[in-house]
């Protein structure tokens, strides 16, 4: 038996959107974030500020349902097992915890994808999407010669953010290869229906251009300094730095999923990443757990709330709340319009594609955590590593604390690159449970 | 040239492969269905350990002990093998006594490698050990070694010797073929051999079945912990005399934690599960033994499958169904320091049917006799 209807993970807005429809159905509802506050990476700190455009209206709509439809939220809740049977565990205020819960709806958003370049694990390199939590939670604006690089629309959003700010950038050094637009104007004509997504990108260039940010396109940049950055090599050329930051897109975070026995991940193509297998409404190839939003395939901050709402009416048909005819009358218009907010997606993966493995220097890290270089993961592939889990046995790439969390793509890709085969036949990362680290202590505690 | 087949690419079919391969005049062929070291080989807890072990498997693990201190002249490397001891903890004037028993029935025997120690030279040994631990069993030349640069090690030994290693290829069934060959059928085709190892670990009773032969044997999920790194304190590799735990600090400073708590297994799906709740147990211990990891971080944690026969000492002999099919496997959670030596030992049978090696008390048909 249950202790709880459905528990979903994560407080973005595929999670509170999810919680908030669940609980409309009459269904109880626990919900976990490890944020203090809801919104996730999109919305974070939403409540905080006074509302500027599109994106935050939809946020404070989002959180003012949620705090209000009754869900038991907690912030602050960090899961790190699921058991077959619906059995989850997490730690809260330095104590592990666990549930039974009839339905799970994983919502825990994207990943940034690694880029790995020489240099990067300096102090005063760090990614985009750190920066930008800095700068939403805390109003962090970057200072000194601050540099972005690699490619992907967040790059052009984290500037304009930051400048909206009062941030200054030195420069945006754009690694993507010419001729995306061309690959990506087949796309175009479906993009078109939901224009926002690119009138938006638009915006946010004029905004760069009109500050004065240099935007150059180059093949290679490098980090340099002694303990810190000092300078980047931008194709070879010393430009001064005092912060860099780097994007190459981001990915479905798949922690969770990729250590639950038996749940089916397939490769994207498009996206270059893998995501666990879904039916139209969230299922995933194990009876009882649920994926909505980007988890499941990047699609957006609007896309993950409609799919985090017809996850939780699917989750309302399995539970006896509904019929299968009435589950189809009630999410009739929520699917129409996320088919309408994923038209552009196609156009926008071929618009920014992941920046090529291959061209990673083999005296480049690829594991943090353990030290790695791309050329060891080579050297293993040449000794006859087949895939991600042997190259990480015998490298002890992923083997860190972050469980491969950061380098899960690149070691895959540069893997898959050296053996010249399709990444979809190259395994990613297992990953276990904990998929989020807890003390012995912790775990000892929930020995009877 | 004459053909063998082996049958599984973890440690104990490479080790057969290997001896089998540098013997003159056969060719060895391995089939694996996934990946070499895919399973409990690769993951284990990397014990080199004769200490506590079952009478029986004495004789053969003091073989294996040699093999391992000139690891690197069978294999050409070293497997990260070092010789750090083994301990076994003892908690109570009741485990004292239990030792006392254990060293004088190994030593009834002729063997000399366990030895009872007391609380001060205990503590020496392992300064962080709870201060009411009151001695302990010790094999001092004993160790550990890292399970999959063993598996790399012993693939890459087997290659070099001119074994064929085939992985992603699934046996499906054995017949009996012309002049007395044996001819394995796979998912890709049939290959005909003279002789033929079952090296399948949890899947070997699969592939007895295939020729009606029926051996009892169970599975296990023993479940692991690793945790982040942590300043080097502890030597050895420990346990504990009446509790389940085996633990040890690598090199790389991570502490790696079993002692055969076992999670869910699905041996069809090839997959095991953690299970929580009754990982907590050996947090438990572990956190009692050395109180200063109660606050170390958890990283990850996993179980391998494996065979585990109702004795807990491992099946080696000739098929009574199909003569040429040698079985090799039931190692129960503790074949990592056997292999060397009973891959030796089934290679020998493979090439003359004999072997001096004492592995005699390890036939299935002792199940039979005890039905």
């Amino acid at each position: 038996m249950s202790d709880v209807d459905v528990l979903v993970l994560g407080a973005g807005p595929a999670g509170m959107a999810a919680a908030t429809e669940a609980r409309s159905r009459g269904l109880s509802v626990l919900l976990l974030d490890e944020n203090a506050l809801p919104g996730g990476q999109i919305h974070r700190a939403v409540e905080s500020r006074a509302a500027k455009d599109a994106q935050d209206r939809d946020g404070a709509a989002l959180v003012t349902a949620f705090r209000a439809s009754g869900t038991d939220y907690r912030p602050g809740a960090t899961l790190w097992a699921v058991e077959p049977g619906g059995k989850v565990f997490w730690s809260e205020a330095g104590a592990a915890r666990s549930i039974t819960a009839g339905r799970l709806i994983l919502c825990a958003g994207a990943t940034e994808r690694p880029l790995p370049i020489p240099g990067w694990t300096l102090p005063g390199v760090m990614s985009v999407g750190a920066a930008q939590i800095a700068l939403k939670s805390a109003g962090l604006v970057p200072e000194g010669r601050v540099w972005i690089a690699g490619q992907g629309p967040l790059l052009l959003l984290y500037a304009a953010q930051a400048l909206d700010r009062g941030g200054r950038l030195a420069g945006i050094i754009d690694l993507s290869p010419a001729g995306a637009f061309s690959r990506a104007a087949r796309h175009l004509p479906r993009a078109l229906m939901a224009p926002e997504y690119l009138l938006r990108g638009l915006q946010w260039e004029r905004r760069i251009r009109a500050a004065g940010v240099p935007i150059r396109r180059a093949a290679r940049i490098a980090a340099e300094g002694e303990g810190r950055l000092t300078r980047i090599l931008v194709d070879g050329l010393p430009e001064p730095a005092d912060l860099l930051l780097l994007h190459d897109g981001v990915v479905p975070n798949t922690q969770v999923t990729r250590a639950i026995a038996g749940c089916a991940h397939e490769w994207d193509p498009a996206q270059r990443c893998f995501r666990p297998v879904l039916d139209a409404w969230g299922n995933t190839s194990v009876e009882g757990v649920m994926v909505a939003g980007d988890s499941g395939g990047i699609g957006g901050g609007r896309a993950a709330a409609l799919a985090g709402r017809l996850a939780a009416i699917e989750a309302a048909r399995a539970l006896g709340r509904l019929s299968r005819d009435q589950r189809d009358a009630v999410a009739g218009r929520t699917r129409l319009e996320l088919n309408r907010q994923m038209a552009p997606r196609a156009f926008l993966d071929a618009l920014f594609p992941p920046l090529p493995p291959a061209a990673i220097a083999d005296a480049t890290i690829l594991c943090r955590c353990e030290e790695v270089t791309a050329g060891r993961v080579r050297q293993a592939v040449a000794l006859g590593c087949l895939g991600a889990n042997q190259t990480k046995a015998f490298t002890r790439a992923g083997m860190g604390p972050c469980q491969g969390r950061i380098c899960g793509p690149a070691v895959h890709g540069v893997v898959a690159a050296a053996r010249g085969v399709d990444p979809a036949g190259v395994d990613p990362f297992r990953t276990r449970f904990p998929t989020k680290p807890l003390t012995l202590g912790e775990l000892a505690a929930l020995a009877g | 040239m004459r053909q063998a087949i082996v049958i599984g690419g973890g440690l104990h079919g490479l080790s057969t492969a290997l001896h089998l391969a540098r013997t003159p005049g056969w060719q060895v062929t391995l089939l694996e269905r996934r990946h070499v070291g895919r399973h409990s080989s690769g993951v284990n807890a990397g014990g080199v350990r004769r200490l506590g072990r079952d009478l029986r498997e004495i004789a053969l693990s003091v073989v294996a002990a040699e093999m391992w201190r000139n690891i690197t002249a069978l294999v050409g490397d070293d497997c990260g093998f070092r010789a750090t001891g083994q301990v076994k903890v003892a908690e109570s004037a009741a485990d004292m006594a239990k030792n006392e028993e254990r060293v004088r029935a190994v030593r009834a025997l002729g063997w000399t490698h366990e030895e009872m120690v007391d609380q001060a030279e205990l503590r020496r040994l392992l300064p962080a050990i709870a201060p009411h631990a009151v001695g302990a069993l010790v094999t001092r030349d004993d160790g550990s070694a890292d399970p999959m640069r063993t598996v790399m090690a012993f693939r890459a030994a087997a290659e070099r010797a001119g074994v064929a290693i085939i992985e992603g290829i699934a046996v499906t069934g054995l017949r009996a073929g012309a002049a007395g060959s044996i001819v394995v059928e796979t998912d890709q085709g049939e290959h005909a051999a003279e002789r033929v190892a079952n090296c399948a670990g949890a899947w070997a009773t699969a592939v007895a079945g295939m020729v009606g032969e029926a051996i009892p044997c169970g599975v296990k999920a023993s479940m692991m912990i690793v945790t982040e790194r942590l300043p080097p304190f502890c030597e050895p590799t420990v346990g504990a005399t009446a509790r389940s735990l085996s633990f040890k600090q690598t090199a790389s400073g991570t502490v790696v934690i079993g002692g055969g708590h076992q999670g869910r297994n699905d041996v069809a799906a090839e997959s095991a599960t953690v299970l929580f709740g009754s990982l907590a147990q050996a947090a438990r211990i572990t956190a009692e033994l050395f109180p200063c990891t109660a606050g170390a971080r958890i990283v990850r944690s996993w179980a391998g499958i494996e065979a585990r026969t109702a004795d807990e000492v491992p099946i080696i002999g000739e098929s009574r169904a199909m003569p040429g099919l040698f079985h090799s496997f039931g190692f129960s959670g503790h074949g990592f320091q056997l292999s060397p030596a009973a891959g030796a030992a089934v290679a020998e049978l493979l090439a003359r049917g004999a072997t001096n090696l004492p592995i005699a008390a390890f036939h299935q048909d002792r199940f039979k006799q005890a039905a």
